[in-house]
């Protein structure tokens, strides 16, 4: 680390700050994969975590995953909320007995000094009504702010986990402002150089962020995403039918990913109709429920494929 | 004798559930010990974020020896019942049984079996395995590698490592041999997750509780609260100010560290324009901090305290600067939601009320509003309240719902709404009542005493109940999901504690009335059957509060049970004065009298296959006392009558004992059962006015004893 440019170290930049965590777990022995091609509410619809968080075999990612939350937009105007950021996801499983001893000291790989600063494993049970997934573990604090969650799944997709697979999820931009110093997220440094080569979040994002506001939750065609959540949800059910084989007295699934695209294509467009407020509470259960039916057939399919079931 | 030391090592224990894990695990431990025969002479236990910790004191080294008797068949019995005995029982011939003698069915054998007492040790290694894999956490979990197979242990987070020794004080103990999934029992644990991680070798209680304070645990967590109330108060004096305390954030923060550092932070003064309330909450559940006031005005100041879990290096400078980062973008939020709300008047926000569905069979918020707003108009001149300014308070009442704070801090549902009302310059009881009307909101809450308050209060605890009981949703065992019996029992205690005279089958009318005007595609389930069913789920829940308060459940069963009594002050008035009269010599002997009475009536009611009623004929009585007793009656039931009329039940009661004299001496002298049948007729017809007069005050039939 010592021969680390000082334009890439991560209290300096954004960018660094993203490389030191990719190569903290790179050398835990995580496979770096980029971020899925989809959109997504959270890291955890990778199909890299829900997906293979199922089944007996081992699997240790960490990747990046821009995260959209439509709702959560705010036209750029407040300092740290917005319809997209990053997430920082890692996943192992088995989750190793030392997983959290390795979470502390990849806070020391980002420049956060665990004899300096007060950090908390805090109670909170995680779950996700979409995915059909539960899993028990904590908020983790820094001088009493909130920059990971720390889950061990217990259930994913409708499925129990056999083994419990470790996940951790990084707020990155958050964490970046406080190892920076920065109150406004549109102030970090992106890419660690000063003056007229320095670039910031805001000269990346901001104008993104203003728009998709303005998209999010006054102008998006709520026609074509009522008909995109159908024809999802149609998508993802025809494919999973179509996938099934019999093979020497077992089922196997021979489409499982492509079907769960269309499940993270429905929950996306969901959240966005959802931030229309287009869908009143009543309707808004059975849409999650809906979402869930599929990511819980997905689930099925998937233990019943090559990557997903035992040996 | 030797003592036991178990520790159980794992990841971050909630703080919530530490306090009741402390409890099961003593528990648990110490029934299973007397199970076992071994009986102990103390027991403590501990938690900390991430060890669960406990030790016995003086167990007896081995379980006692075990005699037992056990009898056998008959002497010269069949062969296979003498071999089934002989293996049942562990002896190797049947010449090892004693015989007994029974002078009825012969002589038996007798197999006395000895059982000796294992040794301790080996006793509580079985047990403790059994007690791990079956402690009762609210919530537990798999992890690891051995979670792939089905059987692999629950734990709260992981479990990393388990402390158990036992023996005796002056020697090295043993360590308990077990393990559960993997996890070896043994004598290391480790100190403070960044102050001192490393291993430390443990041999029993009192070098493990000194050892851990050196690595910077402090295991007994009333000594961690003990710490931080006392370093957070001194910090606060130091600076003239006082520390608001907060036992339920005490408990918590002192479960969410081992090693409590308190310290004091600040956030700019800009904030304190936001109510006290909404700054408390925002430090106190989202940062778990306390705040600080200035005695002399009791407003808070700009001050907080934080309670870390490291002595830092650079003495908790960038702690407390992290800290106040945190809190000053939360007050910012907080400031603006608050400023927010301010520039919507509060009826400006009811008509969102009819989007908002309150239940489905039930309609809207909106609905429910209009509702609880004619009741309480209804209520309003029974309770003294200005009818106008109740009309007012049932209408913005529920407004400070659609508030950003509220939204934000739901605890602060009410309170918010007051301060909204005082600013867009509300009469202050109509702006009281949205704080008040939520109250009583269980038995340790006020009630509230501005008839304001209490006619909007009531009104929306009755529409509840009402609204409730007309879907058919009633509470049934331990499933109340809208809380109704708080509700009721609101409504007790706002009319009792207030001595209102609200008559609540009338009350349940109008209120019903309202629910057919707003809601009537929702059908209300038998609309006439519903007042005096609701009225007996009051007479419960008066019976719980009664019981509560050490008062006899059966003396509220005996005033219900006299019909038409739905005026809850006058019954519990009736309650009380028959609970003292019944406690009188006077009181005892004319329950019994007419208890005996009351059964003479049964028997003979049926046997007759009819009833007695009617008045008694003055002409067939032949005896004096049945004319004293006749007499008494007439006197007492004008009486009683009259004080009920007055609501003087303890005057009632009085002249209740003047029919004592007469009933005793009428048992005394007097055969019910004459041979002649008119006379016989006549006598029970004189004993059913006993029962008659008495119930008067109350239904003697229904008192136990």
């Amino acid at each position: 680390m010592d021969a680390l440019p000082d334009h890439m170290r991560p209290e300096r930049s954004f960018q660094g700050f993203i490389l030191a965590l990719q190569r903290f777990w790179a050398e835990q022995g995580c496979v770096i994969l980029q971020p899925y091609d989809m959109e997504m509410g959270a890291g955890t619809f990778h199909p890299a975590t829900t997906l293979r968080a199922l089944g007996p075999k081992p699997w240790n990612a960490a990747y990046v995953q821009p995260s959209r939350r439509p709702k959560d937009g705010r036209y750029g105007e407040n300092p740290n909320r917005m319809q997209h950021y990053y997430q920082f996801q890692v996943i192992m499983k088995p989750s190793p007995p030392n997983l959290q001893d390795l979470y502390l000291k990849s806070l020391a790989a980002i420049g956060i000094d665990a004899s300096v600063h007060d950090i908390r494993f805090v109670e909170d049970d995680w779950e996700s009504p979409t995915l059909g997934a539960w899993g028990l573990g904590w908020e983790c604090w820094c001088d009493g702010m909130e920059v990971s969650q720390f889950t061990y799944f217990q259930q994913v997709a409708g499925v129990e986990c056999a083994p419990v697979a470790g996940e951790l999820t990084y707020g990155l931009e958050r964490l970046a402002m406080y190892v920076q110093g920065v109150d406004r997220v549109y102030d970090l440094n992106f890419n660690g150089r000063e003056g007229a080569d320095k670039v910031t979040y805001g000269d990346v994002f901001l104008q993104a962020e203003q728009e998709y506001s303005r998209h999010n939750f006054e102008y998006a065609d709520t026609t074509m995403l009522f008909e995109q959540f159908r024809m999802a949800e149609e998508a993802c059910k025809k494919y999973l039918a179509a996938g099934w084989r019999e093979r020497s007295n077992a089922k196997e699934h021979l489409m499982a990913l492509p079907a769960y695209d269309q499940c993270i294509k429905a929950s996306h467009v969901f959240n966005l109709l959802d931030a229309r407020g287009v869908i009143s509470v009543t309707e808004r259960q059975s849409y999650i429920g809906r979402v869930r039916d599929l990511a819980k057939a997905c689930g099925e399919a998937w233990i019943h494929t090559e990557t997903g079931r035992a040996a | 004798m030797p003592d036991l030391l178990l520790e159980l090592f794992s990841e971050e224990i909630p703080a919530r559930m530490q306090a009741k894990a402390v409890d099961d695990l003593r528990r648990m431990v110490t029934e299973k010990l007397v199970a076992e025969g071994l009986v102990y002479e103390g027991v403590k236990a501990f938690a900390t974020p991430r060890r669960l910790a406990l030790t016995v004191h003086g167990i007896p080294g081995r379980q006692p020896d075990l005699k037992e008797e056990r009898r056998g068949p008959r002497v010269g019995g069949a062969e296979p019942a003498i071999q089934g005995f002989l293996k049942a029982t562990g002896l190797s011939s049947i010449s090892e049984a004693k015989i007994q003698t029974d002078p009825k069915k012969g002589d038996f054998y007798i197999a006395l079996i000895e059982k000796p007492g294992r040794p301790a040790i080996d006793v509580i290694a079985e047990m403790l395995p059994v007690i791990i894999r079956t402690f009762p956490w609210p919530k537990s979990m798999r992890w690891g590698a051995r979670s792939a197979k089905s059987g692999s242990l629950s734990w709260v987070r992981p479990l990393h490592a388990i402390t158990a020794t036992f023996g005796l004080e002056t020697e090295d103990p043993d360590i308990v041999n077990f393990s559960v999934d993997g996890i070896e029992a043994g004598q290391t644990t480790y100190g403070h997750r960044f102050m001192a991680p490393a291993a430390i070798s443990v041999r029993r209680f009192e070098d493990y509780e000194a050892k851990l304070k050196a690595a910077k645990v402090i295991l007994d967590p009333q000594a961690r609260k003990d710490i931080i109330l006392e370093d957070a108060k001194q910090l606060a004096f130091a600076q003239g100010l006082e520390l608001v305390e907060d036992q339920v954030l005490l408990d918590e923060v002192s479960g969410l560290v081992e090693w409590p550092v308190v310290m004091m932070g600040s956030f700019e003064k800009e904030y304190l324009a936001i109510p006290d309330e909404v700054i408390r909450a925002t430090i106190r559940n989202n940062q778990k901090c306390f705040v600080v006031k200035d005695p002399k005005t009791g407003k808070l100041t700009n001050k907080f305290v934080l309670t870390a879990n490291l002595e830092a290096t650079d003495g908790g400078k960038t702690i407390v600067a992290g800290n106040e980062r945190v809190i000053r973008p939360r007050l910012s939020d907080a400031k603006f939601f608050y400023e927010t709300d301010l520039k919507t008047k509060l009826e400006d926000r009811l008509p969102k009320f009819e989007q908002i569905v309150f239940h489905e069979k039930l309609g809207t918020q909106a609905e429910r509003i209009k509702r609880i707003e004619a009741l309480a108009a209804e209520i309003a001149p029974l309770v003294g309240a200005d009818v106008e300014k109740t009309k007012r308070a049932a209408h913005l009442a529920k407004a400070d719902l659609l508030t950003e704070v509220v939204g934000e801090f739901p605890e602060l549902q009410g309170l918010m709404g007051k301060y909204y009302a005082l600013a867009q310059g509300e009469d202050a009881s109509v702006a009281a009542a949205s704080e008040e009307h939520w109250k009583p909101q269980g038995p340790a809450d006020r009630v509230p005493t501005d008839p304001v308050s209490v006619a909007v209060a009531l009104a929306d605890k009755l529409d509840t109940l009402v609204g409730f009981w007309a879907i058919d949703e009633k509470p049934t065992g331990s499933k109340d999901p809208y809380a109704l019996r708080r509700a009721a029992l609101g409504v007790i205690r706002l009319i009792v504690e207030n001595t209102l005279r609200l008559p609540i089958v009338k009350a349940a009318q109008v209120s019903i009335a309202g629910l057919l005007e707003t809601g009537t595609q929702h059908p209300v389930v038998d609309s006439h059957k519903l007042p005096t069913d609701l009225l007996a789920f009051f007479a419960d829940r008066l019976k719980v509060q009664l019981r509560e308060q050490g008062a006899r459940h059966d003396l509220v069963d005996a005033v219900f049970s006299l019909g038409g009594q739905d005026d809850l002050l006058l019954v519990v008035r009736r309650v009380e004065a028959l609970g003292k009269f019944l406690e009188t010599d006077d009181g005892k002997n004319l329950l019994a009298g007419t208890k005996r009475a009351n059964n003479i009536l049964g028997i003979e009611e049926k046997k007759d296959k009819r009833s007695f009623d009617g008045a008694p004929d003055a002409e067939l009585y032949k005896l004096d006392e049945e004319k004293a007793l006749a007499k008494a009656i007439d006197q007492v039931k004008s009486e009683a009558s009259a004080a009920v009329a007055k609501e003087d039940f303890a005057a009632a009661m009085s002249a209740m004992a003047k029919l004592r004299p007469a009933v005793d001496a009428f048992f005394d002298k007097v055969k019910v059962n004459d041979d002649d049948a008119a006379v016989r007729e006549n006598r029970l017809k004189l004993l059913n006015e006993i029962r008659a007069a008495t119930r008067a005050v109350a239904d003697f039939s229904k008192i136990e004893g």
